[in-house]
């Protein structure tokens, strides 16, 4: 096992980043906060991807990087595994987490729809609280986004939390 | 019942989740990059930083104080020992040395050798001026407010500016004393 740190700094951590994003400079701006904090996770998910694939042969194709994505850089992050894994064999793939650890901590209300897909943030701006748990839901997406960049696959991310605390990463790759 | 004996950091640590650290070190060097990307000048990102330490402290002083067992410390002496001894391996897993404290006990240094904040960091010239770990002293600066102590934290060695060390010192201003809105007696 290699160097830990509390998860305790890492939440805090993630906590703030929306936080200042949100409300700093770009309070008004839900879309341009989003952007950023995506990119925050972008380049975290390009880093660790660099790391955990040093000594592994390059992936044959879509499938094969999306399933080390599933298991092995999923359990360095969370400790488990993607639990279910789908595909239209047609470039879209669905990651789902049954229990998503980075939203463990966080209350969601049923009466609010938050099965809006996180692509838009301009729309969730209507309604705080789902605003608020979207905005956390950027960093993952960019965090996978980035891990796949490294693996040379090109794709749009997004998240849906309907069926809280399942939640499901839609990766679409692009041809 | 009996009080709870505190426990050392490493039995804290040995008990609270955990993380890989390579996630939490890339993910706190990714924030600093954007925050340089975004913000003009390199003393906005330090205090940028030093407000999400703040806010960070403040939370976390109450995952600290529920389990640690660490009871009132009697002076600022035994407070910055148990940041460095207990605060720091708990949170970061690394212990920290308390040193440099003046003749009024009020203002002292806690030292890092190991510090995983900076695990593949090296910061390139243009980044002069930047207090890469700026979010720690908002941490400490934090909790301490939260437990009624006001203090002000400020770098004086920074291995990522070629010291030797990262010595944080931590002057005490002011002990504000707990008030309670009720009493006893009545």
């Amino acid at each position: 096992m290699g160097r830990e740190v509390a998860e305790s700094c890492l939440e805090t951590l993630l906590t703030e980043i929306v936080s200042s994003y949100c409300n700093g400079v770009y309070a008004t701006k839900p879309e341009l906060a989003a952007r950023r904090i995506e990119a925050i996770g972008f380049q975290v998910g390009h880093q660790l991807s660099e790391r955990y694939t040093m000594d592994r042969p390059r992936f044959s194709d879509h499938l094969e990087a999306i399933k080390f994505l599933c298991k092995d850089f999923w359990s360095e992050l969370f400790k488990k595994q993607i639990d279910n894994l789908k595909t239209n064999h047609r470039g879209t793939f669905v990651l789902q987490d049954n229990r998503f650890r980075w939203l463990s901590h966080m209350s969601i209300d049923p009466s609010v729809d938050t099965s809006a897909s996180i692509q838009d943030p301009a729309t969730m701006a209507e309604n705080k609280a789902a605003q608020a748990v979207g905005m956390h839901l950027y960093f993952p997406c960019g965090i996978i986004r980035g891990a796949l960049s490294n693996l040379g696959i090109q794709c749009a991310v997004s998240a849906d939390i309907s069926s809280f605390p399942t939640c499901s990463f839609v990766v679409r790759i692009k041809a | 019942m009996a009080p709870v004996a505190p426990r050392s950091g490493d039995a804290v640590f040995a008990s609270v989740d955990r993380v890989n650290s390579e996630l939490f070190t890339l993910t706190y060097g990714a924030i600093v990059r954007q925050l340089l990307t975004d913000l003009e000048e390199v003393q906005e990102v330090n205090n940028q930083l030093d407000q999400m330490g703040y806010n960070m402290g403040v939370r976390l002083v109450d995952e600290f104080l529920a389990k640690s067992n660490v009871s009132r410390c009697v002076d600022f002496k035994e407070t910055a020992e148990v940041i460095a001894k207990v605060g720091f391996k708990m949170f970061l897993g690394v212990t920290a040395s308390v040193g440099n404290w003046d003749a009024e006990g009020t203002t002292c240094s806690i030292i890092l050798d190991d510090n995983p904040l900076v695990d593949f960091v090296e910061l390139p010239d243009t980044c002069q001026g930047l207090y890469y770990c700026n979010i720690l002293s908002g941490v400490i600066r934090g909790a301490l407010e939260m437990v009624s102590m006001k203090t002000e934290v400020t770098w004086m060695r920074d291995m990522l500016r070629g010291d030797d060390a990262f010595e944080l010192q931590v002057k005490l201003l002011k002990q504000v004393p707990e008030e309670y809105p009720y009493k006893d007696d009545e």
